[in-house]
């Protein structure tokens, strides 16, 4: 039945992905394509949807395989089975929090773990900012994304430094929005 | 406000205009969490983000549910997570059953070339400023330095390694470097 096959392949989803969407997009694919639900072009063409639309990446594949193959129902039911684990794992945490994070081991570990994080996050950064301009892995500079990229950044962090509140990451999105839509559209 | 309201509220704002994943929206929740709600400070915001990297599922379900949590016990962080979906929900369900190319629309798909640009910068954001709450002695810097390197040449070179074997090595170092310091003996075993 497609409810319980959905309700079970992203419960593995929900379960065994580490590390946000970018990380889970294998896992997501690997079962999407082991259960036959949809094939390789319309994973490929999900994925960007998901990537492309706000949320986060899991949910919306969740969201998008749920009503493809079942409806609403199939939706909910998929939304669900992919969140319940991060939820339920929190809360236990939750629960348990002072003694978890007083515990030697776990602090020691925490540690080690905070760098190692932060790296990973700027380093994200860093690699998708250098994707967009074109500088990794292609060498191929796109004068037009490095420009918008510099003008933004200066705006963003600038407001930050020099104005008491600054931009806010949605007044920058919505911005960054609109500049797409003239920039590129004007150079098309 | 009533808090439960508000909390619904923050996370769908958060929700709506989170793209591009966890890390950009790291960003988002700092600012309206810390910053304008202080519902959480600087430091747990910290915590948050190495649990939920740590932890399976989306980083902003781990995110919301935290907060939602410290909030309102069960019932705030339930609303926190629905908030967190239901825009994504919502706007999935409408374009997988009306828009079948939304892609090739052309304003669409300039409008994020646009928004992958913040998107980027919003990453290295979320990243000095957690960077401003961690203690900077060696072992920091190193461990910061090596997986950021390490992670580059994974992207550039796709080794397909996943940033949870990096994560674990720098608990075993953590962990290593506190026995060799004699830290845990010294405060009791546990």
């Amino acid at each position: 039945m497609i409810y319980l096959d959905l309700l079970l392949g992203f419960l593995e989803v929900g379960l065994f992905s580490f590390g946000g969407g970018y990380a889970a997009i294998p896992l997501i694919r690997d079962v999407v394509l082991s259960r036959g639900w949809l094939d390789d072009e319309a994973i490929t063409y999900m994925i960007a949807v998901s990537e492309s639309t706000p949320g986060p990446i899991m949910v919306n594949m969740a969201t998008y395989v749920g009503s493809v193959k079942g409806g609403a129902l199939g939706a909910v039911i998929a939304t669900t089975a992919v969140v319940l684990p991060a939820f339920a794992i929190i809360i236990l945490i939750m629960v348990l929090l002072k003694k978890f994070m007083q515990n030697k081991f776990v602090k020691a570990a925490m540690d080690g773990l905070k760098p190692c994080i932060i790296g990973i996050i700027l380093s994200t950064g860093l690699f998708m900012i250098a994707n967009n301009v074109g500088i990794l892995p292609s060498f191929s500079v796109n004068l037009l994304t490095l420009c918008l990229t510099a003008g933004l950044a200066v705006v963003y962090f600038g407001s930050r430094i020099f104005m008491k509140k600054g931009l806010s990451p949605i007044a920058l999105i919505l911005i960054s929005a609109v500049v797409g839509i003239v920039a590129y559209g004007v150079k098309q | 406000m009533p808090i439960l309201l508000d909390l619904f509220l923050s996370f769908a704002k958060i929700g709506l205009f989170t793209f591009g994943g966890g890390y950009a929206m790291l960003s988002l929740i700092e600012n309206t969490c810390v910053e304008k709600k202080k519902w959480i400070t600087q430091e747990e915001m910290m915590n948050i983000t190495v649990i939920a990297e740590s932890t399976p599922g989306p980083v902003a379900i781990n995110c919301a549910t935290y907060v939602g949590y410290k909030q309102k016990k069960m019932l705030g962080a339930l609303v926190s997570m629905l908030g967190m979906i239901l825009p994504s929900f919502v706007i999935i369900y409408l374009i997988s059953m009306f828009l079948d190319r939304f892609l090739e629309i052309t304003w669409v798909a300039n409008a994020f070339q646009g928004i992958k640009i913040a998107v980027g910068i919003l990453i290295v954001d979320a990243a000095i400023k957690l960077l401003k709450v961690i203690e900077k002695k060696p072992l920091q810097i190193i461990l910061l330095v090596v997986s950021a390197v390490a992670m580059i040449l994974i992207s550039i070179f796709s080794l397909g390694i996943s940033p949870m074997i990096l994560m674990l090595s720098a608990a075993a170092v953590g962990i290593l470097f506190a026995l060799f310091a004699g830290k845990l003996r010294k405060e009791g075993n546990k």
